[in-house]
């Protein structure tokens, strides 16, 4: 276990700094933040001075190298723009962000894996039917657009829910968290459910699969052979068989959860990450992509490290580190 | 074909039939591709000529008629724009941009894929590494990446839809393919010589199709919903390339005035489409996936 | 003749309904089972001898049913009762072991769990006593360190330890009635002995009466008491194995005693019956054999009745085999 940690531990640090070389490479081609940032009457002289200040004026890898040393003692860099640290302009928002995420995967859970499970125990019944119907629905609505008709019809229309921004906020631990207000309820859940409902769709899918290929085993044959109640025949024998490919997608599924937030905070101006990215690639704010991007990896790294872990927890056939007894 | 391949074919068809979901998102699909196809005829106005629109048009609700006395079924944009034409035009974007890249994606993809499964080794140990790699990341985040650093243009965002797909395709087509090269056939090809391409495109190649089918069925959908939402970001494609996702951000400012048309309505378009893509792409995978085969 | 048979089934019906049209899986099926006795339900794959084992759990599922016939159990006609009292019979008076134990025990689940949980299914026990009887049964089937045993997954054991741990399951409820589906035909030949002969002293030892399925007559032979005979989900012949083994009747029976390689003499080319088993879909009235069999004449498109041509033997044919 401590060797297969370690192991994974080196494994994630080089792809990190394989990242966050191809970042650098990449948005170090963007355009002249320089343009953006100075007046545009200033001078040469002043072009220049600004240049220089922002150590655009030094080698490609001379700037890369200053950004590595920075960022093994976590700095990465000030932002063009706002002129603090990137790092904690990422790390400001990143609790909206998780917020927002996490309560969209926990609607999408909740509601796809009875759904699914149902849809896959009755899949020629009404009921299984117009679950599919919904999940295909969901499957193919764009986000984006999803968000906008939530607005049109809660917002617009129906004057119930506000269309943007986080609104009261309750601080839990120096951190401010918008569910615990009824405001801030009301401006997350039109959001949440926006960002849940692909997710949804696709959990519902997965459990479906899942369920339909599982009762046709013999195990649950045979556990209704035992006479078990049909609830533990479905709550135990079929959940447990089917959870451990549903665990490793929403672990992964986390991760884009995060990322698809983008779209979401863009639409709904909730002020977190994804919308800071947006602003920052349109303000050619380097430090703050780059910035971005590598908490953003690091996130998944940490995500799928959890998920590891909890598929061999599941799955006793699956020792980590490849190193368990088999048959 | 000869007459020995009408079996297969008419059974397929008689499998592919047997849900009239997947049919009605196959004529569905006819339709969409075909007022793509035929915009620029069926259309009732060219929406990109200047000299057609009346900005006293503007922001016509549906049904409305215009100063020419027209009616606008679904309404005009902020510039006297006739929607339904947008849409039409629209359409004819979002289907180049995402066939054109799943071409290009799942030829780039097939290579890779083919050669990482008929070499192994080293080079299946690059090949899948990068790819593991790649589609550990959102596709999203990657495509918002690249076009931050490309900037905006229909072949800019092309290369970035190739760039986030072509790794499915690699995938699909690598795992189909070794598992092809362990039978015998394969063997035997070697044994009597064969040269490697002829045994890799005559041999290996045709019984990866089915998955490749599939995912490539099901990506045409991901690549349009993915630039119609890049270009809904504003990283997509110019204004002068007005595709779905693009008419739909353009109508977002109007939103919260009422004026929901403008984009409301190119978004059910965006919907249709892909759910049509959807629904036959099901099909075909349950008709290809012997694992649920009676 | 004096007590009445444990298990008691009557023109036994049970049929799918496909999109393609009814495929009459078991069609007019009828035996007995005394306490304690063992009965070979003998058939070919596809002769619905398993379909058969299935109704009488009531583990059939759509878009299959049971629409004819009685399946009395203890005085009980089983197709009467609701889903809830059907349940409270399987695993706990009738108990059934599957073919491939690879398949049958849950591969996320520790043996424990699995069989406590049958027990708890079933008595109002505690924990403890529970797996203490899940113990018991482990040892009852040849099971060294069953403490051991008990905290390990199914990936840990051989196959032939699988089957071993489904007997223990079935067994762990004192079950009247063991339904065996080929519990033997996946193992190595040296196992099915070893597991051939544990079956039967555990239930000989406790008075449970085995319905054991098979395709494999050679098995049946020192197992069972009497044989059922089932061709294409229908009622062939039965009787006391030795008799209908030594004097078959139906010329079904005959040409499958005779495809058994052990009861050839050196030298002699094996039997076998000519054709395929007919599509159960297809099938109309009269004997569904008519078109493999040697004694076959016009009549037989008719279907014959059950008739007893000795004491203990019954035969649905035209044309017994003289």
């Amino acid at each position: 276990m401590l060797a297969y940690a370690i192991r994974r531990l080196g494994q994630s640090l080089f792809v990190l700094v394989l990242m966050s070389f191809l970042v650098f490479v990449g948005v170090y081609a963007i355009g002249n933040p320089v343009e953006l940032l100075v007046n545009p009457q200033a001078d040469e002289v002043e072009r220049l001075r600004a240049t220089a200040a922002l150590g655009l004026d030094r080698p490609f890898l001379e700037q890369y190298w200053v950004f590595l040393k920075g960022a093994a003692s976590g700095d990465l860099g000030r932002s063009f723009v706002y002129n603090v640290p990137a790092l904690s302009l990422i790390l400001d928002k990143l609790p909206a962000t998780i917020e927002l995420a996490f309560v969209a995967m926990v609607i999408a859970i909740a509601l796809g894996i009875p759904l699914g499970l149902v849809a896959g125990l009755k899949p020629d019944s009404l009921v299984g039917r117009g679950i599919m119907a919904g999940s295909i629905l969901g499957f193919s609505l764009p986000t984006f657009w999803v968000g906008l008709v939530l607005i049109m019809v809660f917002s617009v229309q129906l004057g119930w829910l506000p269309s943007n921004g986080r609104g009261d906020t309750a601080t839990v631990a120096g951190v401010p968290m918008s569910f615990l207000t009824a405001d801030g309820l009301a401006h997350l859940a039109m959001p949440a459910v926006n960002l849940a409902l692909f997710k949804l769709s696709l959990l519902i899918r997965l459990t479906r699969a899942g369920t339909r290929e599982a009762v046709l085993q013999d195990y649950v044959k045979f556990a209704r052979a035992k006479g078990l109640p049909q609830g533990r025949v479905i709550g135990v024998h079929v959940l447990k068989n089917i959870l451990i490919p549903i665990v490793t997608v929403i672990g992964l599924e986390l991760g884009s959860v995060i990322a698809f937030a983008i779209v979401t905070e863009s639409i709904f101006a909730w002020p977190g990450t994804g919308k800071l990215l947006i602003d920052s690639i349109n303000q050619l704010d380097r430090p703050v992509i780059v910035a971005y991007l590598l908490v953003i990896v690091t996130l998944f790294i940490v995500i799928n490290f959890v998920v590891d872990v909890l598929y061999s927890m599941l799955d006793p056939r699956v020792r980590l580190g490849g190193a368990g007894a088999s048959h | 074909m000869a007459a020995g391949t009408e079996g297969p074919w008419a059974r397929f068809r008689a499998d592919f039939a047997e849900s009239r979901l997947a049919v009605a998102g196959l004529v569905l699909l006819v339709a969409i591709v075909t007022v793509g196809l035929l915009a620029p005829v069926i259309s009732p106005q060219n929406p990109y000529d200047l000299a057609q629109l009346d900005v006293l048009d503007s922001k016509l609700a549906p049904g409305e008629k215009g100063g020419d006395g027209r009616t606008y079924w679904l309404g005009t944009d902020d510039q006297g724009r006739d929607m339904l034409s947008g849409i039409f035009y629209g359409l004819r974007i979002s289907l180049g941009v995402g066939i054109a890249s799943t071409v290009f994606a799942l030829a780039i993809g097939l290579v890779f894929g083919l050669v990482a499964a008929y070499f192994g080794g080293w080079v299946d140990t690059l090949v899948m590494r990068i790819v593991d790699i790649q589609l550990s990341f959102p596709a999203i985040l990657i495509a918002l990446i690249l076009l931050a650093v490309l900037g905006q243009g229909v072949d800019k965002i092309i290369v970035a839809l190739v760039t986030v797909q072509w790794a499915y395709y690699a995938r699909t087509v690598r795992s189909s393919a070794l598992v092809e090269r362990q039978k015998e056939y394969v063997e035997a090809a070697r044994v009597l010589a064969l040269g490697q391409a002829r045994i890799v495109f005559r041999h290996l190649l045709p019984n990866c199709l089915p998955p490749l089918i599939v995912v490539a069925t099901v990506q045409v959908a991901h690549a349009i919903a993915l630039e119609a939402t890049l270009s809904f970001l504003g990283l997509g494609l110019p204004i002068t390339e007005p595709s779905l996702g693009l008419l739909i951000s353009n109508g977002f400012q109007y939103l919260l005035s009422g004026k929901y048309w403008i984009s409301f309505y190119p978004g059910v378009a965006l919907l249709l489409t892909i759910m049509s893509i959807n629904l036959v792409a099901d099909q075909l995978r349950d008709i290809l996936n012997p694992r649920l085969r009676k | 003749m004096s007590a009445p048979p444990l298990l008691q089934v009557d023109g036994l019906r049970m049929h799918f309904f496909t999109k393609a049209g009814v495929v009459k899986a078991v069609d007019d099926v009828s035996f007995t089972v005394d306490r304690g006795e063992i009965l070979g339900l003998v058939g070919e794959s596809g002769s619905g001898k398993s379909m058969t084992g299935y109704s009488i759990l009531g583990l059939v599922d759509a878009p299959g049913r049971i629409v004819d016939g009685r399946i009395v159990f203890d005085g009980t006609d089983l197709t009467r009762l609701d889903a809830a009292a059907w349940r409270r019979i399987r695993g706990n008076r009738i108990a059934m072991i599957f073919q491939d134990p690879m398949m049958t025990l849950n591969p996320v689940l520790r043996i424990d769990t699995q069989i406590v949980e049958a027990v708890l299914a079933h008595a109002d026990v505690s924990r403890e006593s529970a797996l203490a009887r899940a113990r018991e049964a482990l040892v009852r089937v040849g099971i060294a360190s069953p403490d051991e045993r008990l905290r390990a997954y199914p990936h840990q054991f051989s196959g032939g330890m699988r089957q071993r741990v489904a007997i223990a399951i079935a067994l762990v409820n004192g079950p009247d009635l063991i339904i065996a589906d080929e519990p033997t035909t996946a193992l190595d030949v040296t196992i099915q002995g070893q597991i051939l002969f544990e079956m039967q002293k555990v239930c000989r030892e406790s008075g449970t009466a085995l319905i054991w399925i098979t395709h494999d007559l050679s098995v049946i032979a020192g197992l069972a008491d009497e044989v059922c005979v089932m061709y294409a989900g229908r009622f062939v012949e039965s009787g006391r194995v030795a008799d209908v083994l030594e004097r078959p009747l139906h010329p079904y029976s005959r040409g499958l005693i005779d495809s058994v390689p052990s009861r050839n003499e050196r030298g002699r080319p094996l039997h076998q019956i000519p054709g395929m088993t007919p599509s159960l879909l297809s099938l109309g009235p009269g004997c569904p054999f008519r078109e493999r069999c040697s004694e076959a004449t016009p009549r037989c498109a008719e279907s014959p009745a059950i008739t007893e041509p000795a004491p203990g033997r019954r035969l649905r044919c035209f044309h017994p085999v003289p």
